[in-house]
């Protein structure tokens, strides 16, 4: 049989990933409420430098994949459940590079350039527009409520194979190798 | 008219052009003047601007030593860079535009530093603080108007200028630059 796993640097950048993506989601909910201060002004920045930083992340990993294709799904799986979960992969990476790219045109949009770290500036696509600001504004946040969904029904897919199929799917991205016993 | 009128009024109307102050540039053209400010936070700039301000200038490029300018700034009227801001700069910590509703620059000294380029040094009082500032400028002349532009940093912290936990400069910097546009046409 074909390995089963993910190589190990796929499977890294996926829990890198995974936890950058739920800091981000996290600092992005505490953040929005907080009266203006000297600490709003850095949380946002740590959170556009973090969300620079994943949408780099995505990349590495998209060329990653490009050169190591997933394993093979298991042969047991349905047709219907291929697709779903191609799709529902797909909509994964197109939402990870998304959510950044909304998140920086916002800030682009209400005037504030964002510069990696404070040290490397990331052009401004657009000028300030403050009605086109609140529109990305809400788009960058459905992105994000639709990502949550998508994360919540990848980790029940997840948990699926893993509790209910008993499949190799779970342990092929497990940090630790579970494998079918 | 008299024959005798006229004698004594031509004399004057000679002398009158004379008499009038020296060539220069003193109607400020609001609408077309502008005073911005740029601030770093977290490292990026953002800009921002005052929307009404009284700019008042005498300037004659033959005699630069001779010029004065006067500005005057409506803190109402900041825009400093989004809707949060100009929510909380308006208020104590900041400008204390209540208390201290206008900004002014009264200059002191005007020089030629060669070229097109002078300098102008004067009084600047931000929320009731006045410290000197030197402002080097250039002038040039456009299709009949002066049009001075210049750019000089302040310190906000000698002006008091984000109090309490607002003075720590690591997340936004003491040094802020202003930049100025004035477009004035010639004296009438």
């Amino acid at each position: 049989m074909t390995p089963v796993r993910y190589t190990a640097v796929a499977i890294v950048l996926h829990w890198l990933m995974a936890a950058l993506l739920l800091g981000l989601f996290a600092v992005g909910l505490y953040m929005v409420d907080l009266p203006l201060s000297p600490r709003k002004l850095q949380v946002y920045s740590w959170h556009k430098w973090a969300g620079v930083t994943a949408f780099a992340f995505v990349l590495v990993r998209l060329a990653w994949r490009a050169g190591h294709p997933p394993p093979p799904l298991p042969a047991s799986m349905a047709v219907w459940e291929r697709a779903a979960a191609a799709v529902a992969h797909g909509a994964l990476y197109v939402l990870m590079l998304a959510i950044p790219l909304s998140g920086w045109l916002m800030s682009s949009a209400m005037g504030f350039q964002t510069v990696w770290f404070g040290v490397l500036p990331i052009p401004d696509l657009i000028g300030k527009n403050e009605e086109l600001g609140d529109l990305l504004r809400i788009i960058h946040i459905s992105l994000n409520y639709t990502l949550a969904g998508l994360v919540l029904l990848h980790i029940g897919a997840a948990l699926k194979h893993r509790l209910i199929n008993r499949d190799d799917v779970f342990g092929r991205m497990w940090p630790s190798g579970i494998r079918k016993t | 008219m008299s024959r005798l009128s006229i004698l004594v009024l031509a004399p004057l109307l000679m002398l009158a052009p004379a008499a009038a102050p020296a060539a220069g540039y003193t109607e400020v053209v609001a609408e077309r003047s502008a005073v911005r400010f740029v601030s770093r936070q977290m490292g990026v700039e953002v800009g921002g601007s005052f929307e009404r301000f009284d700019a008042r200038l005498e300037f004659d490029p033959a005699h630069p030593e001779q010029g004065r300018a006067r500005l005057e700034i409506d803190m109402a009227s900041i825009d400093a860079g989004s809707r949060d801001a100009n929510e909380e700069v308006v208020g104590r910590d900041w400008f204390d535009v209540r208390t201290h509703p206008r900004a002014t620059f009264v200059s002191s000294t005007v020089r030629a530093l060669g070229g097109n380029r002078y300098e102008v040094a004067g009084q600047l009082t931000i929320k009731g603080r006045t410290r000197e500032a030197v402002a080097p400028f250039t002038f040039r002349q456009e299709g009949g108007l002066g049009v001075f532009e210049g750019q000089f940093a302040i310190r906000r912290l000698d002006f008091a200028i984000g109090e309490g936990m607002w003075s720590d400069v690591g997340v936004v910097a003491d040094e802020v630059q202003i930049r100025f546009n004035v477009v004035a046409a010639a004296a009438r």
